[in-house]
């Protein structure tokens, strides 16, 4: 990234902070040598009350069982695009799942896995683990979103409520590094058991190797101006 | 599930050196027998794969026997990854269907739709979808559902001996296909669904053929449940074989016919309905024995229910006539009208007089939509549908650009595979490929 002028890589607070942009063309910085096409790209924001629908129930009974770690636990809600996502902090995510799964009128019987995120410029919570939740009985579907740092990628395993999460939560280790600790056996599920790094994070280069035309250097595919 | 301090790897899974150890080229048997004899050894753990004609791809299954007791069985998987997802943050969000469509490649459409249904809900424009585009979708869906079942049937009973099986249901297959290539270009890895519609309606005389091909393979379909369903092998063979009981299935996540054969009658097309599911006469067949059995008399119900709403979405095209098949958002609509010529797929004639002839801009708007792609509104959404195998989710997070920031596909085949170990464990060796058929999953899905 080229040096220029100072941008704020903060994200206002109950937002994600997904990207810093520059230029047009990603990581090239500006074409025309002043620096001054930043973008700073987020996530939607936290959602005020009423959320609409289902939601205020839902997070009220979630807030009532949690009682007094409620305001701790539940970080900020997102309300976009008709989903309902919490932001879980990571101590009290068992909690929050137990309460989640096992109360009758919530009744989230099914984690669908876990799906790992790797935003690098949000500093301080680079990684994000997603949880998507279904209630048969309810018909409903929320999400779960709860954020390490790179220095401290560990969560606990939702194994011990969800077993059903046992290989999401490998394949998440496997591919973003976050530790889920208290998981029965946390091996790589995709990569060979002795690969170093993890394939999906934004910093882990695709592999491909630049190559020599006519004197000049053609760079791998990732690596070339694109738009983003 | 136990934390990691009671955890204790016991047989193969234990460091030991003194274990001995074999290594079996087949014809060898007996040597082997008679070493292990020799030793007074009782538990054998052996390798199932990853190359094994049962294993559906690329799938390792560790086993520990005794004699022909399964005491201890797990997956290895990871055979088949190919960084699908990885991939996709690379490309554009309409280059992406190009992708998620190689993932379960026996059920292309079905991923193809997941992953337009998600786009739309990024763009806000799950409502702008024409409904000729989303009738097509249901259709070419539902053929992928057929087709997959059909492979799911014919290969399961393959393994147990009925070649007939095999050949009968990937004859009804070919059929399928046929209209699928009819209707996209491609037999397999279609690429057809697009965000915003599908790439092309439904060519001339197209309704007649469907109608054609769902009397054959409903011909096909009755023939094989004839020779297969009553057959003794057959039945003697999956009939309380392989049991998931429903507590299982939901400690394990297992959707889709499993879960259905365990009775509960969960499908996300009449649950959470989308593309106007909601709109067609089917019934979601269950059974109560939780058995590989019931499995696969389930999977041909619901073959025919697929038949069923096909014939519905071939009539409903009919009513609708011609119209567009894409949002009427040229932002978002790629400009060419693909066709389909003597030389295979591509643009149509017109378009490329179009734009080559009469309009600049046009060209420069086409150009820019191909290459660049268009923005997405930075967000994040899940999509879960009913695949063929079960429920089949996708997770879009998008940074506000032209390309997915991340894409994750929640393969049910990748979940379910999760019970092979309760389903083989404390069963007969050769009952492990009974299980594998029964769960019905496609290495390409469940390893991306």
């Amino acid at each position: 990234m080229t040096s220029g002028n100072e941008i704020s890589q903060v994200a206002p607070e109950g937002r994600t902070l997904i990207n810093v942009r520059t230029g047009m063309f990603g990581a090239t910085g500006d074409t025309t040598g002043y620096d001054l096409m930043n973008t700073v790209v987020t996530m939607p924001g936290a959602t005020e009350r009423p959320y609409g629908s289902w939601f205020d129930d839902a997070v009220d009974i979630l807030a009532e069982l949690l009682g007094d770690k409620a305001d701790e636990a539940i970080q900020y809600v997102v309300v976009d695009r008709g989903e309902l996502t919490l932001h879980v902090a990571r101590e009290h995510l068992l909690d929050v799942v137990r309460h989640l799964r096992d109360d009758q009128d919530l009744r989230f019987e099914m984690c669908l896995g876990v799906s790992g995120v790797h935003y690098p410029a949000d500093a301080g919570r680079e990684l994000h683990a997603v949880y998507p939740l279904l209630s048969m009985t309810h018909n409903r579907q929320l999400r779960l979103e709860v954020s390490v740092s790179d220095e401290d990628p560990h969560l606990p395993s939702v194994t011990s409520v969800y077993p059903m999460n046992n290989w999401h939560e490998r394949e998440t280790w496997d591919f973003f590094g976050i530790v889920f600790d208290g998981h029965p056996a946390l091996a790589r599920i995709e990569m060979p058991d002795d690969w170093v790094g993890h394939p999906q994070r934004k910093d882990y280069s695709l592999g491909g190797i630049p190559i020599e035309y006519k004197g000049a250097e053609v760079q791998p595919p990732n690596e070339r101006r694109q738009y983003r | 599930m136990s934390t990691t301090e009671s955890f204790t790897p016991t047989g193969a899974f234990t460091e030991d050196p003194d274990a001995a150890e074999y290594t079996v080229n087949g014809g060898d048997w007996t040597d082997v027998a008679e070493e292990a004899v020799r030793l007074g050894q009782q538990r054998i753990v052996m390798n199932m794969g990853p190359q094994h004609p049962s294993t559906h791809g690329v799938l390792r299954v560790m086993l520990e026997v005794e004699g022909e007791i399964v005491k201890e069985a797990r997956a290895g998987i990871g055979y088949l990854h190919t960084g699908i997802e990885k991939n996709m943050e690379y490309r554009t969000w309409t280059q992406g269907v190009t992708f998620c469509t190689r993932m379960d490649y026996v059920n292309s459409m079905n991923n193809e739709h997941a992953y337009v249904l998600g786009v739309e809900k990024l763009l806000g424009i799950t409502d702008d979808i024409p409904e000729r585009a989303s009738v097509l979708r249901v259709l070419m869906a539902e053929l992928s559902r057929i087709a997959s079942h059909l492979v799911a049937v014919g290969t399961g009973g393959n393994e147990l001996g009925g070649t007939t099986i095999m050949t009968h249901s990937f004859t009804a297959r070919e059929e399928v296909f046929r209209i699928i290539e009819m209707i996209s270009g491609l037999r397999m890895n279609n690429a057809y669904m697009r965000p915003g519609g599908v790439a092309q309606g439904l060519p001339e005389g197209g309704v007649w053929r469907i109608r054609d091909m769902v009397t054959k393979v409903r011909g096909y379909v009755d023939e094989v449940a004839d020779l297969h369903l009553k057959n003794p092998v057959f039945v003697g063979r999956t009939k309380g074989i392989a049991k998931l009981d429903l507590a299982a299935c939901m400690a394990l996540g297992v959707t889709g016919p499993v879960l259905r054969s365990a009775g509960l009658p969960y499908d996300l097309r009449k649950a959470q309905p989308y593309s106007g599911y909601e709109d067609y006469d089917f019934q979601v067949p269950t059974s109560t024995d939780a058995d590989a059995y019931s499995r696969t008399l389930l999977r041909m119900e619901e073959i025919y229910e697929s038949l069923k709403i096909v014939s519905q979405a071939a009539d409903r095209l009919e009513g609708l006539g011609d119209g567009p098949v894409m949002v009427a958002d040229k932002k978002i609509a790629w400009p060419a009208q693909l066709s389909i010529g003597s030389d295979g797929q591509g643009n149509s004639a017109q378009h490329i007089r179009h734009i080559m002839d009469e309009s600049m801009e046009a060209l420069i708007h086409h150009f820019k939509l191909v290459t660049e792609g268009f923005d997405v509104p930075a967000g994040q959404v899940f999509q879960a549908t009913e695949g063929p195998k079960g429920l089949l989710g996708v997770h879009l997070v998008s940074d506000g650009g032209t390309k997915p920031w991340r894409a994750h596909f929640r393969d049910p085949g990748f979940n379910n595979l999760q019970a092979l170990s309760m389903m083989t464990e404390g069963g007969q060796v050769a009952d492990v490929v009974v299980a594998i058929a029964s769960i019905d999953f496609v290495l390409g899905g469940v390893d991306r």
